[in-house]
């Protein structure tokens, strides 16, 4: 199963973490359409790969949106939604699903994030013989993604998410062109590194 | 300001409730907050946390507001210094409502611990120039680096506030730099050794103004002539270091006369 179930530091022991990635989708434009439509079954965080720059840029999007949800800060409909867009340094909502969610027409590799949580519990008014509703396994989440992502899964690895990156894309939507840190640096794995660093600063910035 | 266990337990802030793989270690508690040591993301990857608990003698709808606006600017401030190249620590993650910051971790000691450690436990007037005393590169040249770090952040139109060697960490160099000097000498060469790196932005502010920057080179030289008076003559290495990084430097040291005598005259008052 290429389904991961992830340990973030800081996240209550009630909620679990999933990420995939699919390399070569070929129904992006049906996913993204599930998602226009509300469709419940269909809770995910899309991501397009090529906005991605590192596993840890993604995971601090995901544990932002986590905050959100414990907080009682979403921005937007969802913790799923709100992955996509804290990946964004901007408030602009509507950009960073153009952005950083499904292109029609466009995207290929996508990275897949599932939040698990319970339910808010009842209000005392309701039923409260009523059962518990069951959670989702990790094997029930995998079994629909295969089913219903055409591509290929491959590890959600610094290596295999770098295949997909877009980098002058990148540089642009989180402003890094001309900046004076990276001048001065020479090696390029080094420069990469900085650059995942000032795009997950400017990530936990957003809104301010 | 103390770095020792705290004698009472503090309630964590309600990030620091969830489960991690270590778990948190309080590092520091001063008046406005602490900090804690603690990871983000991974278990491999070490964070600072500053937390600044609520304050009760304050108005609970002000003081929300004066906790989230000072988490902000401190996080713009670490924003802007490292795209600059300004060696701050980068931060991770913000909850400006839940009152923390989440930073990159810096390994080492502040530079306050690093200098004393060097200068040992001499007497201070000691006049008989010793080994030591005759070569104080390792020193001075640890004063250059800090001047640097200054002019670097004065260049990106940064006042930090409130500097101070404690308020800079020496983080150590990859693989040490005693080269090959064993023993004590060794030992005290590798406590000023490292990248000076600047930390607690808590009362920073963007200024281009020289005045502001003046006041902030009197701070830390005041500071430092309190902290570290056998080293205070090793002072004019830092501005000169500062005006090597920074073009505009000169105008902002006469500046500094200016402050430094308004500093002397209100001392004389009382
Ligand atoms: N990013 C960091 N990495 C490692 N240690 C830190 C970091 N930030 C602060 N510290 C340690 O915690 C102490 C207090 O932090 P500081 O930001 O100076 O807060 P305060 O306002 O309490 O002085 C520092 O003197 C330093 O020893
Ligand atoms: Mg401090």
């Amino acid at each position: 199963m290429s389904l991961e179930t992830i340990q973030i530091e800081h996240v209550p022991a009630t909620h679990r973490v999933h990420v995939a990635l699919f390399r070569d989708v070929s129904n992006a434009d049906f996913l993204q359409s599930q998602l226009l439509a509300r469709n419940a079954d269909f809770e995910y965080a899309f991501i397009d790969a090529s906005s991605v720059a590192s596993r840890l840029q993604l995971l601090s999007a995901v544990y932002r949106a986590l905050t959100n949800l414990i907080d009682g800060t979403l921005q937007t409909n969802n913790v799923h939604s709100e992955v996509v867009i804290s990946l964004s340094p901007s408030n602009n909502i509507a950009e960073a699903y153009r952005r950083w969610g499904i292109t029609l027409g466009k995207t290929k590799d996508i990275v897949v994030a599932k939040i698990i949580y319970p339910p808010s519990l009842p209000s005392p008014s309701e039923d409260s013989t009523a059962p518990a509703p069951t959670l989702p396994t990790t094997e029930d989440i995998w079994a629909h993604l295969s089913e219903n992502v055409k591509g290929t899964p491959v590890p959600l690895s610094d290596e295999q998410i770098s295949k997909s990156t877009d980098w002058p894309k990148l540089r642009k939507y989180y402003a890094l062109n001309g900046l004076p840190v990276l001048a001065k640096i020479t090696d390029e794995a080094a420069k990469v590194k900085e650059m995942e660093r000032l795009i997950i600063m400017r990530m936990a910035l957003r809104g301010l | 300001m103390a770095t020792h266990a705290p004698p009472v337990e503090f309630a964590l802030p309600q990030v620091l409730t969830y489960p991690a793989s270590t778990p948190p270690f309080l590092v520091a508690q001063g008046a406005e907050g602490r900090l804690y040591k603690t990871t983000h993301i991974t278990s491999s990857r070490p964070c600072a946390l500053k937390y600044r608990p609520s304050k009760s003698y304050r108005h609970p709808i002000l003081d929300a507001r004066l906790t989230k606006a000072r988490i902000q600017a401190e996080a713009k401030v670490l924003d802007r210094c490292c795209r600059e190249g300004v060696p701050v620590p980068a931060v991770y993650a913000l909850d400006a409502g839940g009152g923390w910051l989440m930073m990159e971790w810096v390994d080492g000691v502040p530079v306050r611990q690093g200098i004393n450690v060097w200068l040992g436990e001499r007497p201070e007037d000691d006049a008989v120039p010793d080994a030591e005393v005759a070569d104080e590169t390792p020193l001075v040249d640890l004063m250059n680096r800090i001047g640097e770090a200054v002019g670097a952040l004065h260049r990106t139109g940064v006042i930090h506030g409130d500097l101070t060697t404690s308020n800079m960490m020496l983080r150590p160099w990859a693989g040490g730099q005693s080269n090959g000097v064993s023993g004590e000498d060794g030992e005290k060469k590798k406590a000023v050794g490292g990248d000076v790196i600047l930390i607690d932005f808590g009362l920073a502010t963007q200024s281009v103004a020289d005045e502001d920057r003046a006041v902030d080179l009197y701070v830390l030289e005041r500071a430092f002539a309190s902290t570290h008076p056998r080293a205070e003559r090793l002072f004019t290495h830092v501005l000169e270091a500062y005006k090597q990084a920074y073009k505009k430097a000169p105008s902002v040291i006469h500046k500094l006369e200016d402050v430094r005598m308004r500093g002397r005259k209100k001392s004389m008052l009382g």
